[in-house]
């Protein structure tokens, strides 16, 4: 590795120190300076992660861009971070995603516009944390700071109903980590003292903990990600919070969970994660086809983006306890390019609310006529969001799926119904919203996307079309450590005494 | 004299002869130049603190007046942060003493022998001297809580503080006397020994003993069902002073806990750790459920006491096990670290209410901070720090708080019934963080009443610093706590004889 330069600080500090300097410094009267410095800072937060991807070396599983320290010497706690093959998407993920955010709120946010920035642009170094923590306790530290920003942007920039949503969003999460810390803090405790995950990795653990420590994970990740049922919360708050909450929402916090299940539930409890599996499975198969369902009936535009996150979600955690290889990269794949179009949804949504201070299916109609070029990019994510081929939306399905196949055919058929439900809420509300007669005179004054509109739809369009065109970069660099992660849930970790019990 | 140490109760010594010379020179200081007093106290607190600092270095454990006294370096770290609390204390009630007519000599001996008492109840070896010091600071509290004699409430929360107060007391001491009916002793070591060798008259009168001291430090700290006084005094006692018993006086209770339960009768564990079982459960419950009912904002955060404090007698309680020394000394310092951590919070907490309040107007409703992040953004990310770190979220202080009670909790592996009480903390944590969360929804989420919104901040500069210094405090020790995490430590590993 040989890295001299601290890549992964730089990333995780950079958007937190230019998020500190302007709650310490701006003034909501030089709202024009403090947009411009946080584009900088979100630039420069994404500028110092290329160096991860161009330097990555993909014929590794091991963590790269190592960086540790001691940091709380009494509890043997490190600042020790560093990634591997899946890790570092999520890292790109996060920082695009940022300048993304970034723009979106451009003109849009007018009160408080520093706290705004500063909240996201902390909340953005937060989870590349996470990501790229390879400590139990910093990633935890991390995973519920997230919650403070999130929490503040919600109930300060939502919509009508935003306390209750941003009450609502914090306590269910709230519930859920602090279960994971127990669990966290029994981890440290029979492994002697150590808090790094790799040697948690490791760790002879037997079956009753496991399955206990599998529960307590699977209460906090659960709740992220969202499963059925603890996803309630996740429509309230996608629907109250502002366009870049929900954007950074869904493209990103929702991937905190399921990237829990990769690096903690999956390789610690490898036993329980298997006797558990069809558990999870189910739970994953409901949320993509009852959810799926429930998408459909929706009347309010975010809330339907919303509850089809939940479902595609639900292919991700599938795609995990299938225990196939393809399945599992699949699931990875899904969750990058459901970051790129949950985003893409909800920037979309956010325009047009923009404009008609509305996100009621039926207050719309017609708007292609006034908005072309919108519409277009619009019909992009929409038939992306339903799984397209050549979108990135296909490639992770198409993957879940064929690792279904392997494992079970029958539960590779219900899951392939998204594909139906999937088609049919995305067009069905792309049709009413966009096509036909222009409904009323709001619609008829809308006027079409502007520079800084065109230009995100334009990078968050590429993007899909990249993934969905080309994945080999993507699934090239993360095949080794999803190669690795697979061999090792294979291996028992019970001791050796109790093995025989536990039929696997 | 040989035995006498006088060096070893400098501190005591210094603040002591302070408090009496501040007495007296107060009677020649008129009104108006009454900042003479204040100057006097703080400097007075500088130079104890001082007296500690440079203790605070010293690993050896003395004992003074004939084994009456100890000094070591957990007693050190404890007075220490007292006197920073006593410090932040008198520059919050700066502005609010003033308005109300409560700026005068008295509240400055007053909280000055409180903190005597305080420091002697952290430094006594001896059930007596424990005694005595718990009604130096008890004494001086009743009189601060009724310093506002002409408003009904303030009289009110005396009386109940009062009456109250000297029943816990009579129950100390009433346990205190079975202590020694049943060993023969006061001393706290010859009590250890004898109890650990057997040499006891009745070991029923023991048991019967630490009933009646566990009632009555419960009573102190606030545990449930022991905590009837603990609203009406917080939200009936000026302001400053409910600062006062927020704070401090958890560390020395603490402190006396410490002494008396686990150097004095840690073979009666047994006994008394399931009767901590019950009280910290019982607090745990109360204080998160009936917290979240309240709409004053002093009232809350005195239920939040009870739970807080309930969390820390978990610490308490899961030191005592399988004679594993490392396994107790992380409790401990468990303990230690929380009722540190809690003291500091609380500080500013009540600061941020000292800061709001004005002449006839007490900013103590969860309602008079609505909007707050738009008077002062500062501040209210501050209240938001403290209030995050009450929940028990990172990165603040209060999170690593309640992650070494839980790792206390949980150093008997899964297998320990300990583990149930561990995971009934955290769901109740979750409950608790609805209500300060409430604030926090308050102070962003709500837009200011009208009649307020236009009202600057008016704070003095001291005040605004060391409000500032206590917030970014809360975060510091969150975001790098391994500096008190190991003071904490290191004192009681030196305490426990390590």
């Amino acid at each position: 590795m040989g890295n001299t330069t601290p890549w992964l600080s730089l990333a995780i500090w950079i958007p937190i120190a230019f998020g500190g300097l302007i709650l310490a410094a701006g003034r909501d009267r030089n709202a024009g300076v403090i947009r411009t410095v946080a584009l900088a800072g979100s630039l420069l937060g994404l500028l110092v992660t290329i160096p991860l991807w161009t330097g990555f070396d993909a014929a590794t599983a091991e963590l790269q861009f190592v960086e540790k320290a001691v940091w709380i010497e009494r509890l043997n706690a490190h600042y020790h971070l560093g990634i591997d093959g899946i890790s570092v998407w999520f890292v790109l993920l996060t920082a695009f995603i940022t300048v993304i955010v970034v723009l979106a709120g451009w003109e849009v946010i007018e009160s408080r516009v520093a706290q705004y920035y500063a909240s996201f642009l902390i909340l953005s170094g937060l989870m590349i944390g996470v990501f790229a923590a390879a400590d139990g306790l910093l990633f935890y530290v991390f995973f519920e700071a997230t919650l403070i920003p999130m929490y503040i942007i919600i109930g300060v920039w939502g919509g009508s109903n935003r306390v209750y949503a941003a009450l609502k969003f914090f306590l269910y999460t709230l519930a859920g980590s602090l279960l994971m810390l127990v669990a966290l803090v029994y981890l440290y405790t029979v492994s002697g003292g150590q808090f790094g995950i790799l040697d948690w990795h490791q760790a002879k653990i037997g079956m009753t903990p496991q399955i206990l420590l599998f529960l307590a994970f699977l209460a906090a990740f659960a709740v992220k990600v969202p499963m059925w049922p603890v996803h309630t919360w996740l429509p309230d708050a996608h629907v109250e919070a502002p366009t870049g909450g929900s954007i950074v929402l869904a493209a990103i916090m929702l991937k905190l969970g399921a990237y829990g299940f990769l690096r903690f539930s999956l390789p610690i409890v490898p036993d329980a994660s298997h006797h558990l599996a069809g558990f999870i499975i189910a739970l994953s198969l409901i949320a993509v086809i009852y959810i799926g369902l429930v998408a459909l009936v929706q009347a309010d535009m975010k809330k339907l983006v919303a509850y089809s996150s939940i479902a595609h979600m639900g292919f991700v955690t599938l795609g995990f306890f299938i225990f196939e290889p393809v399945g599992m990269a699949g699931g990875i794949v899904q969750m990058i390019s459901h970051g790129f179009i949950s985003g893409a949804m909800f920037f979309c949504i956010g325009v047009m609310y923009d404009r008609m201070h509305t996100r009621q299916i039926a207050d719309y109609g017609g708007v292609v006529n006034t908005m072309p070029k919108f519409a277009a990019f619009f019909m992009l994510f929409a038939m992306a969001n339903a799984g397209l081929p050549a979108t990135s939306g296909f490639v992770g399905e198409f993957m879940v799926i064929l690792g279904a196949v392997k494992h079970d055919f029958w539960i590779a058929a219900a899951a392939a119904t998204t594909l139906v439900f999937g088609a049919a809420y995305s067009l069905w509300m792309y049709k009413r919203v966009v096509f036909g007669e222009v409904a009323n005179e709001h619609v008829a004054a809308l006027t079409d996307v502007n520079a800084r509109e065109f230009l995100i739809l334009l990078l968050l369009a590429a993007a899909v079309l990249w993934m969905g065109v080309y994945p080999k970069p993507v699934t090239d660099l993360m095949d080794a450590s999803v190669k690795h992660l697979i061999e090792h849930v294979q291996q028992s970790k019970l001791p050796a005494a109790t093995a025989a019990q536990w039929d696997r | 004299m040989a035995n006498m140490n006088l060096f070893a109760a400098l501190p005591e010594i210094v603040l002591l002869v302070a408090a009496c010379v501040i007495l007296v020179a107060d009677l020649f200081v008129p009104d108006e130049r009454r900042n003479v007093t204040y100057g006097l106290s703080m400097a007075a607190l500088v130079a104890v603190a001082a007296v500690l600092w440079l203790f605070l270095d010293n690993r050896v454990l003395t004992y003074a007046f004939n084994g009456m006294y100890v000094a070591d370096p957990m007693t050190s770290v404890l007075k220490f942060f007292s006197v920073l609390a006593v410090g932040f204390m008198l520059v919050y009630a700066q502005g609010y003493a003033r308005d109300r007519g409560l700026w005068k000599g008295e509240l400055f001996t007053l909280t000055l022998f409180a903190l005597l008492g305080i420091m002697l109840m952290i430094s006594a070896n001896n059930l007596l001297v424990i005694y005595l010091g718990l009604e130096l600071q008890a004494l001086s509290l009743y009189a601060l809580v009724a310093l506002r004699r002409d408003d009904a409430r303030s009289s009110e929360a005396a009386m109940k503080y009062f009456v109250l107060g000297a029943l816990a007391s009579g129950f100390l001491l009433y346990g205190m006397s079975m202590l020694y009916g049943g060993s023969g002793t006061l001393d706290i070591n010859e009590l250890a020994r004898r109890v650990a060798t057997g040499q006891v008259a009745s070991r029923l009168s023991l048991v019967l003993g630490v009933v009646f001291v566990i009632a009555g430090l419960a009573f102190k700290l606030g545990a449930v069902p022991f905590h009837m006084w603990v609203p009406d005094v917080y939200h009936g006692a000026p302001t400053p002073v409910t600062l006062l018993i927020g704070s401090a006086p958890k560390l020395a209770v603490f402190a006396v806990a410490y002494r008396i339960l686990v150097e004095g009768l840690l073979p009666l564990a047994v006994d008394w750790q399931k009767m901590l079982i019950v009280l910290a459960v019982a607090s745990l419950v109360l204080g998160n459920l009936t917290a979240i009912a309240q709409t004053n904002l002093k009232r809350m955060l005195a239920y939040s006491t009870i739970a807080q404090m309930g969390f820390m007698l978990l610490a308490m309680l899961s030191g005592v096990t399988k004679g594993d020394p490392a396994a107790t000394a992380t409790a401990y310092s468990a303990a230690m670290f929380y009722v540190i951590t809690y003291a500091l919070t609380t500080l500013g907490t009540f600061g941020v209410i000292l800061l709001l309040a004005r002449e006839g107007f007490e900013a103590e409703e969860i309602a008079d901070l609505k909007g707050l992040n738009r008077r002062s953004p500062w501040y209210a990310f501050v209240m938001l720090l403290l209030m995050f770190s009450l929940a028990g979220i990172p990165p603040t202080v209060g999170f690593y708080a309640k992650f070494v009670v839980l790792q206390a909790l949980l150093v008997d592996g899964v297998t320990s019934a300990m583990v149930w009480l561990a995971v009934l903390a955290v769901v109740f944590s979750v409950i608790g963080a609805f209500y300060y969360l409430r604030v926090v929804k308050a102070m962003y989420f709500d837009e200011p009443v009208a009649s307020v919104a236009a009202v600057p901040i008016v704070a003095t500069t001291d005040m605004r610093v060391a409000l500032s210094i206590n917030g970014a405090l809360v975060l510091v020790l969150g975001i790098l706590p391994q500096y008190l995490l190991k003071l904490c430590a290191d004192a009681v590993q030196r305490a426990l004889g390590g």
